[in-house]
């Protein structure tokens, strides 16, 4: 039996444990027809073209977690920002873990999405927002047939959350090879401020293959910065598709850090229904060996007087793959943009790959949109300077891929979590800076 | 302290220095004129390493060890040190942190501990005094931003903290308006001492007027033609190289 055979008679099993009054057992329905009709995405799409999920396909993925796994907080400690105070929402192999979690908070809902679909007093919200920002794409699809848990977090008018969410998705190995599909809905009401911090970690070299579904709504002046880290174990796989929908005067921006796994691609979507948006996509991809990073970026500009700036950066070296693909459409009315897209690599390695493919697609006249894409090595005249001043050429390269990357990280807003994804940098590179940085 | 015998270097096949012979002693200094395309910077560039150019044969003699297959960080740490004319921007590491890892670089290679942190930091107070450097300036990114004069100034600041034993000044006179120039001067003449070299490689007079040469050696076509005192300087600033070219060929 196919992985997409097993889905889909999974999903008769699954729909007996859901209740029948449940606000989104239509949208189930419908969505594991359309994953049904379309299937898992082949290379024959335009936007799946440089990424094949054929061979991960092949793996004889578990639907469904069937024991519950216990994690040591010693034992994970290092995967969360541990230095500062934050709130966490934690999932063990895609069950909720209230030992590990740490929600307690007032006027605000950060909790779990199994509640908000279950409880009355969620309903209304429900109703508005769930899968409203979502794509009707086969992965997404398939999230939302079978999305039963992950982080629902609803922050008021002129709230501004104090400290960071961390939302983590540990994966135990308790099964030979799991699926699974953690699903985040997100508001964020008029002129309230959000952190949020998203990791995967995988815990043991058996397979997983997450299929994880964001939505996040910021209404008017809202300002959102999510940061994923993606620096999973080389049996680790993920899909990662994220819909932003933006109201007039809200500012999100989603970091991207990616430097580990084995196939990993993001699908990133903005859409800017107000005027005077700003949109922020900024990457850094560091990754070696046989890992696969896809950046697919969209950025739908549908009002006018908006911003979006996209920056990714990618660092490839023996055999390493990576994509990015990043769209922007501006329609009629959106009028008076400054849109900008770069996408800069660096190919360490003769066997290593980059496809870069920006794609602008403009319908309004008074516009300002630029792009631009580069695939280089290192500098050598950077590389003499260095080394001309007595650093080694091991310590000039991680210094200037240090530098290279380092623009990116100006933006992020956590000092703890920038230091901390500087010693991620200088890990992966594999030297000692030779200070703190 | 350093003995260039007949050194030919080329680039890609083309031969740019054809045969040059200079001997320098400890406490002199040198300047190197010439006009566009002579080969000057290709040969402060050879005597620091840059792998870009081919030594075909000669020999670059540093206290009697010939350095010419040693890689740049390792004649660096013999005490080689070249100011760009065209500083590399590095964003990210801060002036501070480069010229920490640069030094603690050259100490691991002779074996030497990390320089203790007040000691580093005493130390480079010190020279930032000395080139009237802002301390803003030393936590801004490497040359990132930074004005033509600042780059100069920046050089020289960190040829100050390595503390080199041949230091080679490729062009450093350009860019700078005259008050940097004579800080710059400043700077390197406070260094200067019985156990150091300089070689100051310059379109112009200008920047001799600060730092004083021993000896002025005019390059032509990558061959050292005509050696002198500062005069011959002066003579090259009011008369141009053409009537050495003239002297050349006859």
């Amino acid at each position: 039996m196919s992985l997409k055979e097993k889905l889909i008679s999974s999903y008769l099993a699954f729909e007996d444990y859901l209740e029948d009054d449940s606000p989104i057992h239509d949208l189930r329905n419908k969505a594991i027809k359309t994953f049904e009709d379309s299937g898992f995405p082949t290379k024959k799409e335009e936007s799946w073209k440089y990424t094949s999920l054929n061979a991960l396909l092949k793996e004889d993925f578990s639907v469904f977690s069937k024991k519950e796994a216990a994690v040591e907080f010693k034992d994970v400690k290092k995967y969360f920002l541990h230095d500062i105070d934050t709130y966490k929402i934690v999932f063990v192999d895609g069950l909720y873990s209230s030992f590990l979690s740490s929600t307690t908070h007032d006027g605000m809902d950060i909790c779990l999405l199994s509640a908000a679909l279950s409880k009355d007093k969620y309903k209304p919200i429900i109703e508005t927002y769930f899968n409203k920002a979502a794509k009707e794409e086969s992965l997404t699809s398939l999230n939302t047939a079978f999305a039963k848990e992950g982080a629902y977090i609803y922050i008021p008018k002129h709230k501004e959350v104090e400290k960071p969410i961390e939302i983590i998705n540990f994966y135990t190995g308790s099964e030979a090879a799991l699926m699974l599909q953690p699903r985040n809905l997100i508001i964020v009401a008029e002129n309230a401020h959000i952190q949020i911090i998203e990791r995967h970690q995988s815990l043991s070299e058996n397979a997983v293959l997450t299929n994880s579904v964001t939505e996040i709504f910021a209404e008017k002046r809202a300002f959102v910065d999510y940061y994923k880290i993606q620096n999973d174990l080389s049996s680790a796989s993920l899909i990662d598709s994220t819909y932003i929908k933006q109201e007039r005067e809200s500012v999100c921006s989603v970091h991207t850090f990616s430097f580990g796994g084995k196939l990993t691609r993001n699908n990133l979507n903005f859409y800017q229904y107000g005027e005077h948006c700003n949109s922020i996509l900024k990457g850094v991809t560091i990754i070696e060996e046989k890992q696969h990073v896809d950046h697919n970026t969209l950025v739908h500009h549908i009002a006018p007087n908006c911003e979006s700036h996209q920056d990714y950066k990618g660092i490839f070296d023996d055999s390493a793959t990576g994509v990015f693909n990043g769209k922007i459409l501006v329609e009629r009315e959106a009028q008076k943009l400054d849109a900008f897209q770069q996408n800069n690599n660096i190919l360490i390695s003769d066997k290593a790959t980059i496809n870069s493919k920006p794609q602008l697609e403009i319908f309004a006249d008074d516009v300002k949109c630029s792009h631009g894409c580069t695939i280089g090595q290192l500098d050598n005249e950077a590389m003499f300077y260095l080394r001309s001043r007595g650093i080694g050429e091991k310590e000039a390269r991680a210094l200037l891929m240090y530098a290279f990357a380092n623009n990116v990280l100006e933006s992020v807003k956590i000092p703890e979590l920038k230091q901390r994804i500087n010693k991620l940098i200088a890990r992966k590179i594999g030297v000692s800076l030779g200070f703190d940085v | 302290m350093l003995k260039i015998k007949n050194l030919h270097a080329s680039v890609e096949d083309k031969d740019i220095l054809k045969g040059i012979n200079l001997t320098i002693n400890s406490g002199e200094v040198h300047a190197i004129m010439g006009p566009n395309g002579s080969g000057k910077s290709t040969f402060a560039s050879v005597i620091a390493g840059k792998d870009e150019f081919e030594v075909t044969s000669g020999e670059i003699l540093l206290n009697g060890k010939d350095i010419k297959d040693l890689d740049p960080e390792e004649r660096a740490h013999k005490g080689v040190f070249l100011s760009f004319q065209y500083p590399v921007e590095i964003p990210g590491v801060s002036v501070t942190n480069f010229i920490k890892t640069a030094i603690n670089e050259t100490r691991k290679s002779k074996g030497l501990e990390d320089m203790p942190a007040a000691e580093m930091l005493k130390k480079i107070k010190e020279k930032a005094d000395l080139l009237e450097i802002d301390r803003k300036f030393l936590s801004r990114s490497l040359n990132e931003g930074f004005s033509g004069g600042e780059k100069k100034r920046n050089e020289i600041f960190q040829m100050a903290m390595m503390e080199p034993k041949l230091a080679i000044l490729d062009e450093t006179d350009s860019g700078l308006d005259i008050d940097a120039l004579k800080i710059v001067a400043n700077g390197v003449n406070k260094l200067r001492s019985s156990e150091n070299a300089v070689i100051v490689i310059t379109h112009y007079q200008r920047l001799l007027d600060y730092i004083v040469p021993d000896y002025v050696h005019v390059l032509l076509d990558g061959k050292i033609v005509k050696s002198g005192t500062k005069e011959l300087a002066y003579k090259l600033e009011e008369k141009g190289y053409d009537w050495i070219k003239e002297e050349v060929k006859a």
